[in-house]
Parts: C-alpha cells; structure tokens; sequence
C-alpha cells in the first residue's frame, strides 16, 4: 500500500518593528524580563490598544511580494482564553477579515521542478508573553516583554506531499521575508515559527486525513525530522488498524518524537468577537502603490538575472541568491572582478560560505568583505599567486592578518613567473634525479608530475604552475 | 456656599470673596458632615484636594486661571487616578492604584479643578441603582430609603446633596442619565467617541462613553468643554473640535423641532411622570418650539439587544482580572486554574459574575449568531430609526425613566426587572447619540426626569435647549430638604 502525506504550515513572523504592534514598548529580544511591558502590554485596567501603522506596512509588502489580495477592509478580533501570560485574557486578532488572503509562493525542488504553494492568508497579531519555569521552584514565572510583539501568521493551503517540500516552502519563505526586511528570521529567538499540519491517506484517495499539528519546530532540519515522524507514527497507526486524531502535538527535537499537547476534545472556544476598541482597518489603493514602490528585486527575479548576467548555473544562482546579503555581496565581489563572474562565485559559494560555516557567522558579520575578496581574486586574475596559494592568503586574511597584497609580500608569496629562475630550478630537479629523466625519456611519461613536485618543493610552491607546465615540457624533452 | 453654581463659584474666588482652599475645604468638611446618609463617595481626597486647591489658588495669584481653576469636583471611580487608587466599585480593584490618570482626569487637571474624591458607583458600572457596589449602596438625598440610580449614583447624589458643583460620570446604556434623572440634577452622555476613554475601566466599549453631571445645563456645558476631545490613545475617540458649549447657551428656541418619541410614553410608564414631561415639552413649545410625535418602532429591541453586547464585551473586558498581575488574588492557590476562579469568585459580586455568564455564553461557538451577530443587527435598526427621526426634528424628547427613584431593595431580586429601568436610555448608546436628562418636576416629593436626545456631535444644541427651559423653570435649584 503506497501513502502520501499532506502537509499544511502556519508559519509566525515577527514583523520587525521597533515597537509593539498596539503599544509605545520596544521589542527588543533578550532584554530583562518584564522591562519591556508598559501598561497597554501588561493589559492593565483603563489601557486601549492603537495599531502601529509599521505593521500595516509590513504586511502588505509581504501580501505583494506573494501575489495576494489586500484586503480593503480588515477586521481585529479577541481570541479569548485565560492562560498567565496572556495579560488581557484575550489576544487581538485578525479573524474573519485578514489584511492578506489568496497568494502564492512558487518553491524550487531541484532539477528544474517547481512546485506552487497557496497562501490561503496571512493575518495580523499580537504575541503572547512567556512563563518561565527554569530555576523557579514550585512556581511558574511571566515574562511579558514578548506581550504585544506584532506577528504576521502566514497560512498555506495543505499542499505540500513530503517533508522536502514543506523545508523548501520554509526556506523559500525565509528567504523572502529576509529580502523585504519585515523579518529577521531568527529561528532560535522564535522570529519565524512554524506549526505543521500533517495528515497521511493512501495514494489515489481524495479525502483528507486526519491532522495532527506540530508546534515547537524552531529549525529546518526539526521541521523535516518531525514531519518524517509524524508521518511514519500516523501511518503505523492507521496500519495498526487504529485512528489517527486530531490534536496539537509538541516536537521534541532531543528524542526526534512528537507528544500529545491537547486533543480537539479539550481545543478552547476562543469567542472570537470584533475588537470594539480598535476600527476596523482600511487600507487604501494609493497605500498598496505606496508600498509596491519599495518592494525590492525579489529572490525569483535576482536568481534569473544573476543567470543571464552572470552566466551562473540555476544552481548557483539560487544559491547566492538564497539570502539578501549574500547576494549583494556577490555582485560586490563580482562587479570588482570584471569579466569572471565565475570566479567570484566559486569563491564566494566555497571558501568564504565554507569558512563562515565553520564559524557559525552569518555573511553580514564576515571578517573578510566583498572588496577585500575581490582584492585577493583579482591577484588570481593577474596570475600573482596561484588558486591554491590564494587560499592560504584567505586564510591569513580571515584571521586578520592584514589584506592579500600586504600577506602576499610579507609571506613571499608571489608567484614566480620569472622563466630564467624557473629554468633554473628545472635545471636543478633534472641534475638531482637523472635516474627518473631517463626513465621519463625512454616513455615513462607518468614522471611529468614527479619533476612539477619537485619544482614546486624547491620553489616554495611559488612557480606560475602553466608557465612550470611548459617550460617542463620542453626542458625534459631535451 | 455648596449651593452655588460654577459660575457663582468663579466669581467669587475672581473678586477674592473666597479661595480655591476655603471652598474646598468647606466641601470637604461637608461630605465628611453628611455623607455616612448617602455613602455617595467611595474614596475621600482632603490632601490631595487641598493641596490641588492650594496650586489652584497660586494659579489664579498668577493671573493664570482658566474658568473653572479652583473648582472642585468628584470623580467617577471609574477614571483612573495616579496615586489615588481606583476601584471601579469592585472588590477586584479594593486595592488598585493606577499609575497613571485618565485623559479625562488630565483634563481636569489642566483645567486646574480640584478633586475632592472618587463616587461610589455600581461595581464595574454594571447596575442601575447603584446597589452592586461592593463600597455598600449609596442613598438618594431626596429620600434616604431610595436608590439615587446607577451606575453613576454616586456622582448624581454628590450633586444633589452639595458636595460639588460638578462631577464626571460615564453611561453605558442611562448610567449618567438614570441618575441625573432620580436625584433631580443634569446631566449629559456625549456622542460615543467625544470623550476619550483612556482610563477609564472598561465595561462595554462600544457603548461605554464619559460625561458630566451639574445641577444646571451652564455648569454642564463648562465642564463638559473641559473634558470633551480627541485623544490618539483611544482608537474611537473622534477628531473633532469642542465648541464653545456655553458660548451657544443663548440660541433660542424659536423653529427648533423637537421629536416627541411615543415608544416612550408607552407601558409602565407612571402617569405622574408622563404629566411632567409632557408639561415640559408644552414648556419649550412656549419658548418656540414645534412639536411632533416619533415613531422608533426598533426601539423596542434595546434591552434584549443592550443585554447581549454590553455582556458580551463585559465578558471580555473584564478577563484580565484574573489575580496574576494586579487586583484582588485569593489566598494559596493550588494550581492555576485555582487561582483564576477563586480570584474571580471574591473578586467579582454577583450581578458582574451574572454578566459575565451570560456574555461568555452568548459569544460560544454555536450561539454567536443567534445572539451576538442578531444583536449587532438589532442595533444598526436601532440607529437607522434615529436616522431617520433626524431627518425631520432637531431633538428627541421623551421621559429618561418611566418612574422616579424606587426604593432600596426593590428590583434586587429581579435583574430584569431592574435591566427595564433603563429601558428609555439604551437606545440612545447603542446608536451612539448624545442624550441628557434635566429635572422637570417631583412626583410625590421625588424628581423627575426628562431626556433629550441629540444627533450626533449635537451636544451644543441639547445643552441649549436644557438652558432655555431653565432659565423658564426652577426645578433644578430645588434642593433635597435634608441636604439643602
């Protein structure tokens, strides 16, 4: 019996203003618990919430950049329930009428295959505060400095049909939010928080399954390693002969597991209800315009023009385009580089991503700049030091030592070029090993790279290697 | 001097026959002297009072002083007051002290009047006799045995009694109307959104709405221009300008049109009351007015509809009284679920709890439609008749209530019973209009109210009309013979 699974995500983006979405307090991650609660967000008696414009425009921007309606006229309700961290006992909403609704995203699967993914809507919110209960014996702690951050719940139809698809809808998401800056994307921190509605049916069958949904995906892989689980949990069960039911599960990324959190049975009745202390939102024509002037290029149409300029593979070009900053420091490097868009790009997708892996460093915080790369690149282009001589400088200039040309100078590092010191220590190499030259000259060609190792060593590994190629050449021909 | 009006007032402290102090302290002694009969003030101020009228005084040595500097008055315990705590007649807020005050208080502040204290009130304004307070009933000063209405009665029997010239209410569906009506005083509800409502301890938002008490239609329009404006803290406050109110005091009647509204003279009205306002209405018809009779045939719908929403928004409202961060907690709670409903259970008097029930019921899933989204139907039938009845008169008219102050006790047991007194001023904040009550004669001994009802924004021309026909009338300087 074949399965499919059928997945649907919620995806939470803390829009990034400096203030909360209907108060004057910053919103800051990481700062003193309960410093950044003023009275609105501590929901005391007499407060009255005002929207943030900010976020309004955050919105929209998004709603444009996925090709969605913008709602004229949307609506903020209450979603009533008691819990401590949740000051007002209601968190104001967008419920019936959201500001953005019927938008797509196309993702990339590899292999030139795409796929679209509807967004059936993305709705604004407030966030709740936090409770704490590390280090508090026998009591729970409130942080409300999160209390009142505005949210964008982005929503997708359940149109996704394996854990890759869904990581490639959430990277391709990521990316986006990151390019319009609405969202930093800090998944540790809970900026961009995923819920996964997951159901599995048997191939050919229409109908739906049951869902279960996932909360507590604060990583990619987490997200991919919980959908696989659930899926395989959902089809045991359903093999077993039992019924899978609808319920809220937690990930546990230390167990690669999902737990029950709570079953429909107990889900709350939120009574929702328009919020009367808040109009209902409008948001005119000549604001969308407004906003679309400054959408920036989005990552599909930077990919295919960093393909037709640059000559890029898709692949590379979706690589680099993947994150704002990393493609604006390719075209930084590339533009210096004049022509060989080719080598900026080995170098920015190797060596730099390579060592900025390493380091756990995002592209904005690399020691080594776009000029200074293209610098040292630009030394490989004038055959000053060697590809692989080039490396050793990019090390030495991501552990600050200065940029290539002065490492270059002060290691000695510059090629030679010069064909009579070359000659020289060809000579050299013949006269150590006559046994070799004349075994290379009676046939045994495979020598070639013995005499070019030897040249190298006693060089310093300095030797232009196409000018050592065939001055070699002709020399051992004799 | 208790009974000087505002205008008395001021120009007695400009000619320097009295000061800001003496006058408050002559109040201050008064409510001390008189108000263990009418438990009118849940909060007395004598420092602060003082003090404010002391800066009052230096304001005025200054050359500084507004018209009204120096003039006290009692606030609503509704309103936020920095320091002064605040509790909304509730035991949830016995020990609530706001930090920081309304914007109706700033206003006050600014305009340098000085506080005497916070009135007594029903608890979270929701009542009509002012006997859910948790601070104990207060007592009309017109008869001891009789509530003086709600949920502002304690602000209506502080005025009556003399305790002030002026004192803020706020009216949810007749809370300043009802008891300006019971207690003999004036009173007016602005439009929704005339008033800012930051600070004040919600209890429906759509229809709660600030507004003032006086024992004349001068003094109200002084304070109410005071308190009046836009404020960007409140989503639904309206920017517009305040006029002068009692700059256009002296339009006179001549031509004005003035809608008699039959669905109020209808049932359960007492004859009594009916003979007064109609002899009322003959009154302004003598100043100049033409009278017609209105039909508001939705009118009808009000109580049932004002008894889904204000709930329903009350339920809400009134969730984050839930004894984590502020307000009355109970003692060792096991668990959380403890804490919220025992916190809730002291916290909360029984007709605060009846409301939140019925609020929380009518918005569950499978009932909303029946009953939320029904009631927001009625309502907008509700505003389309008084579009429609502005189309042809300026004014409404009609009794505010259908029978003078009933005695204590008496509708305690009958929450419907008690919802119907509020039958005739409902209507008016579900469509969100101005209205106001001014005395227009007793009913064996007790005062009787008539309500104007206004368009929107039309406050300026009910202060007016309430103005003329006091200028014609004297039932507003008849003082409760205990408290005269």
């Amino acid at each position: 019996m074949e399965w499919e699974s059928v997945i649907g995500l919620e995806v939470h983006l803390q829009l990034a203003t400096l203030s909360k979405i209907f108060s004057g307090a910053a919103t800051r991650y990481g700062a003193e618990p309960n410093s950044q609660a003023c009275s609105i967000d501590l929901g005391f008696p007499g407060v009255l919430p005002v929207l943030n414009g900010e976020v309004v425009r955050m919105a929209v921007k998004l709603g444009l950049a996925v090709g969605a309606q913008i709602a004229p006229l949307s609506v903020f309700a209450r979603k009533n329930y008691f819990y401590p961290d949740l000051p007002k006992g209601y968190q104001i909403s967008q419920h019936d009428l959201p500001i953005v609704h019927d938008g797509y995203l196309d993702i990339d699967l590899g292999e030139g295959v795409s796929k679209r993914i509807e967004i059936v809507r993305a709705h604004l919110e407030e966030d709740a505060g936090k409770s704490m209960h590390e280090g508090l014996a026998g009591m729970t702690g409130i942080d409300l400095n999160r209390a009142g951050t505005p949210l964008l719940e982005v929503v997708t139809a359940p149109d996704m049909r394996s854990a890759k698809e869904a990581v490639a809808y959430l990277k391709t998401l990521h990316s986006l939010v990151r390019y319009l800056e609405i969202c930093d994307g800090n998944m540790q921190e809970g900026s961009f928080r995923c819920d996964a509605n997951v159901s599995v049916r048997r191939v050919g069958e229409e109908k739906l399954g049951t869902r279960a949904e996932i909360k507590n995906l604060n990583s990619f892989r987490f997200v991919e390693k919980a959908i696989l689980h659930e899926i395989d949990r959902q089809i045991e069960i359903i093999q077993s002969g039992g019924k899978v039911i609808q319920e809220t599960r937690l990930y546990d990324a230390d167990r690669n597991e999902t737990r029950p959190m709570r079953s429909k049975e107990d889900a709350h009745d939120y009574r929702y209800f328009p919020d009367p202390d808040l109009l209902p939102l409008e948001v005119t024509p000549a604001f969308i315009e407004g906003v679309r002037m400054t959408l920036p290029e989005l990552p599909p149409a930077k990919r295919q023009r960093f393909i037709d300029q640059y000559g890029l593979t898709p692949y590379d070009a979706g690589v680099l385009t993947a994150v704002r900053e990393m493609s604006q420091y390719y075209e930084a490097v590339a533009a210096a580089l004049t022509g060989d868009a080719k080598l900026a790009a080995n170098w920015v997708m190797g060596e730099l991503s390579a060592a900025l892996n390493r380091n756990n460093l995002e592209i904005t915080a690399s020691p080594v700049s776009a000029v200074a790369l293209a610098n040292l690149l630009m030394r490989i282009q004038d055959n000053t030091v060697s590809q692989r001589v080039a490396k050793e400088v990019f090390e030495a200039m991501w552990a600050g030592e200065g940029d290539a040309d002065a490492i270059i100078d002060n290691k000695g590092l510059r090629q030679i070029s010069d064909s009579g010191a070359l000659e020289q220590a060809i000579d050299k190499a013949m006269a150590d090993h006559p046994e070799q030259l004349s075994q290379y000259r009676s046939g045994k060609d495979k020598l070639f790279g013995f005499f070019v190792g030897q040249v190298m060593k006693s060089t310093g590994g300095k030797a232009n290697p196409q000018q050592l190629n065939d001055l070699l050449k002709a020399k051992l021909a004799g | 001097m208790h009974n000087l009006s505002v205008t008395e007032m001021r120009e007695a402290l400009t000619r320097g026959e009295t000061t800001s102090v003496e006058l408050t302290g002559a109040l201050l002694d008064r409510i001390a002297s008189l108000d263990d009969q009418l438990n009118a003030l849940i909060t007395v101020d004598d420092e602060g009072a003082l003090l404010a009228a002391a800066a009052a005084d230096a304001r005025r040595a200054r050359g500084q002083a507004g018209p009204l500097t120096g003039i006290p008055l009692i606030q609503k315990d509704i309103f936020l007051t920095q320091g002064l705590r605040t509790t909304c007649g509730s035991r949830m807020l016995e020990n609530f002290v706001a930090p920081f005050d309304a914007h109706v208080v700033e206003r006050c502040h600014r305009a340098g009047l000085v506080n005497l204290g916070k009135s007594n009130m029903d608890e979270f304004a929701m009542g009509s006799s002012n006997e859910t307070s948790y601070y104990g009933p207060v007592r009309n000063p017109w008869d001891t045995k009789r509530v003086p209405g709600g949920s502002s009665g304690g602000a209506a029997a502080a005025i009556a009694a003399g305790f002030a010239p002026l004192a803020t209410g706020t009216d949810t569906g007749g809370s300043i109307r009802q008891p300006a009506a019971l207690c003999g005083i004036t009173g007016i509800k602005p439009t929704y959104g005339r008033c800012s409502r930051w600070g004040m301890i919600a209890f429906a938002s759509s229809l709660d709405q600030a507004g003032v008490f006086a024992r004349s239609a001068q003094d109200t329009a002084l304070f109410l221009e005071v308190i009046a404006g836009y404020d960007a803290r409140d989503s639904t406050s309206v920017n517009q300008p305040v006029p002068n109110y009692a700059g256009q005091l002296t339009q006179n009647l001549e031509g004005l049109r003035i809608g008699l509204v039959e669905e109020f003279f209808g049932e359960g009205l007492s004859p009594a009351v009916s003979g007064l306002v109609e002899a009322a209405i003959a009154e302004l018809e003598k100043l100049g007015a033409t009278v017609k009779r209105v039909r508001l045939p939705s009118v009808a719908l009000s109580v049932p509809t004002y008894y889904v929403i204000a709930p329903a928004e009350a339920s809400s409202n009134l969730a984050r009284y839930d004894g984590v961060r502020f307000g009355h907690r109970c003692e060792a709670p096991e668990d959380l679920k403890d804490l919220y409903s025992r916190s809730r259970a002291e916290g909360f008097g029984a007709e605060v709890q009846r409301r939140i029930m019925i609020g929380t019921y009518a918005l569950s899933a499978g009932y909303y439609d029946a009953y939320y989204l029904k009631a927001q139907q009625c309502r907008r039938l509700i505003s389309n008749d008084f579009k429609r009845a502005f189309e042809d008169v300026d004014i409404l008219v009609g009794p505010t209530t259908p029978e003078p102050a009933f005695r204590l006790g008496e509708k305690t047991d009958d929450p419907v019973k008690m919802y119907l007194s509020d039958i005739n001023t409902i209507a008016v904040n579900l469509a969100g209009l101005p209205g106001m009550s001014i005395p227009v004669g007793f009913a064996s001994g007790l005062p009787v109210g008539m309500q104007l009802i206004g368009n929107y924004f039309d406050e300026g021309r009910l202060l007016a009309v309430a103005h003329q026909y006091q200028r014609e009338t004297d039932w507003h300087r008849r003082l409760p013979p205990q408290f005269s």
